[in-house]
């Protein structure tokens, strides 16, 4: 009865207010159509200048429509003009960015989820304190940690190379991917660990059986996220390789600064789109994923 | 031996995680702080030289200017990205049609690098073919947009990209917020005569503390660190003018060779750092304990 009540009377509420209503709602899409437009702005610039010719970038404005599917700069971005040097194209460099991702994530997921796992569910005294301790590698402004680690690659003889960037990426992306396993495994029941325990299953019984068929969310978030922040970093791109064994940001960065006698903005959007073009891929194809690793991951910038 | 290797199986696996960041993290920090209170330049010296290299840093022009930049970065970004991201986050709690659409473009640059968002900015931001000329040919003839090469003005261009990258995260924050409350809250406040701004204002944002708290953590954290985007869109220029203290850093370690300086500069971003993120580990802990 007193339910009742209360609806009908919150429906009579709803019917009062149907004008103004309606004026706010048309706002209200105003409004977020204008954002839309403010957020969409640059990739539309970026795709139609990339299909421009130099001389129709002169003769229109940014938002002028392309006079043809011109693909002419996005050939001459990825592939070079097939003269000798100082022809830098994007080619190489994105598969250098290919090679030191795929691994660079294979290993940090892995010890992430390791260290998750024993972290939750084999516990020990003291092991609150180890979460802290590797969680607080999310926050080092990586500057701290610079100058030791290009004397340390020196060292190792592989600075400047692929298999550097390879270890920098996952050591520093381990804090992150303990956190996602870690934070993950907490809500499945123990109680499963210790049943399979008393049946004589071992650690890594216990984690390929039981664990692992289960971790399929937290797989694809934690590959997502470390995929994109390998793929977008540059500060340990540009800071321990140069030349070719160079990621694909820090060769975009080196084409759009090269100043050669003409500045080609079309080539430059097409290189930009080329290397932001596989993060948004993920990003439109596992966009719940991606949000997912985004707010749990947040304490990254 | 045996039954010791299984008993310590758990600890064996978590050691070479612990031994990495150990080292890497701890050790590397530890490092640059020693390195920090020594005369070093191009090589890293080791005998203690007390403080000099903080008081050449605090002396420094353009390390203050890097300071001043990032104090009206760090504000402008703030303030813009929270205000942004509420209203975006209310107004897509509205029941909207094509709200999956919606927020898909306005979360779709967390996914790009800031040196793809920097190239593209720099393009529409520059005078002679970007928006100016966009403007102009419009027959706004005296339309004026040259900030990205005014030395005044260009710190404000990294914050307009800087917005534009990330105020659709704040507004995912705050919708994963605004979500999680009872429906039944916000409708026996409008049974109570409340109006929707009143629900807003009075109810559900201050509801929001937690979000707001970490919004702000995420987003000083993200400006102190910020480079990548100051290298495509200024390369802190014009001039020096829109220098940051992770571009002065790297500058210093690897241009000018000066090693000690240069990790002078990098602890105080770690200290910076640390008083933002020591509290909100301290309180997200306790929260969790409290659970």
């Amino acid at each position: 009865m007193q339910d009742s009540l209360k609806s009908s009377s919150y429906q009579q509420l709803e019917q009062k207010s149907k004008y103004t209503n309606m004026f706010l709602r048309w706002f209200l899409y105003f409004i977020l159509i204008l954002f839309a437009s403010y957020f969409i702005f640059p990739l539309y610039v970026m795709v139609v200048t990339s299909l421009k010719t130099m001389e129709e970038i002169r003769q229109g404005t940014l938002l002028s429509w392309p006079s043809g599917l011109n693909l002419e700069s996005w050939a001459v971005a990825w592939g070079g003009r097939g003269y000798g040097a100082g022809d830098t194209f994007l080619r190489p460099y994105f598969w250098n960015s290919i090679k030191m991702v795929v691994p660079a994530v294979f290993f940090s997921t892995f010890i992430g989820a390791m260290t998750g796992y024993v972290l939750t569910k084999w516990r020990f005294k003291g092991d609150q304190w180890v979460f802290l301790f590797l969680l607080f590698g999310c926050f080092i402004p990586f500057q701290a940690i610079l100058l030791p680690m290009a004397r340390t690659l020196g060292v190792l003889g592989i600075s400047n190379s692929v298999v550097g960037l390879v270890l920098v990426h996952t050591v520093y992306g381990i804090p992150f991917t303990t956190l996602f396993f870690r934070n993950y495994y907490i809500s499945v029941p123990t109680e499963l660990v210790k049943a399979a325990r008393i049946d004589g299953a071992g650690f890594f019984k216990i984690f390929f059986k039981i664990l692992l068929p289960i971790s399929a969310p937290i797989i694809v978030v934690t590959v997502i996220w470390q995929f994109t922040q390998i793929w977008n970093d540059f500060l340990f791109g540009s800071t321990f390789s140069f030349g070719e064994a160079a990621p694909i940001q820090v060769a975009l960065n080196n084409m759009v600064l090269s100043s050669t006698s003409v500045k080609e903005y079309n080539v430059d959007m097409a290189s930009a789109i080329i290397a932001g073009v596989p993060t948004l891929i993920v990003y439109v194809l596992a966009g719940k994923y991606f949000i997912r690793g985004l707010t749990s991951g947040a304490v990254k910038g | 031996m045996f039954k010791w290797l299984e008993k310590n199986l758990p600890k064996i696996v978590m050691a070479p995680a612990v031994g990495l960041i150990g080292w890497f993290v701890y050790g590397f920090v530890l490092w640059t702080l020693y390195i920090s209170f020594t005369n070093s330049k191009i090589l890293p010296k080791y005998e203690l030289w007390g403080f000099g290299q903080y008081e050449k840093l605090w002396a420094s022009r353009k390390w203050l200017i890097a300071v001043d930049n990032l104090l009206i970065f760090t504000a402008l970004f703030l303030i813009f990205c929270v205000v942004i991201g509420i209203i975006l986050a209310i107004f897509l709690d509205q029941k909207i049609r094509a709200e999956g659409l919606l927020r898909t473009i306005y979360l779709y640059p967390m996914a790009l690098s800031f040196i793809v968002t920097g190239t593209a900015w720099k393009w529409i931001l520059n005078p002679t073919l970007g928006i100016q000329k966009m403007f102009r040919d419009w027959g706004f003839e005296n339309f004026t947009f040259d900030w990205l090469v005014d030395r005044e003005m260009a710190i404000y261009t990294i914050v307009i990209a800087g917005v534009w990258q990330s105020a659709g995260f704040v507004m995912a924050l705050f919708l994963a917020g605004l979500r999680s409350v009872e429906d039944e809250i916000v409708k026996a406040a409008k049974i109570d005569g409340a109006s929707l701004f009143t629900v807003y204002w009075k109810i559900l944002l201050p509801m929001m503390r937690p979000v707001f708290f970490t919004s702000f953590v995420i987003l000083v954290h993200i400006s102190i660190k910020s480079y990548d985007l100051i290298v495509a869109l200024t390369q802190g220029g014009p001039g020096i003018s829109t220098t940051m203290p992770a571009l002065y850093m790297t500058q210093t370690a690897f241009h000018k060779s000066q090693v000690g300086l240069s990790a002078a500069s990098a602890m105080m971003m770690f200290m910076a750092v640390a008083a933002v993120i020591i509290p909100y580990l301290y309180s997200e802990l306790r929260r969790e304990n409290a659970r």
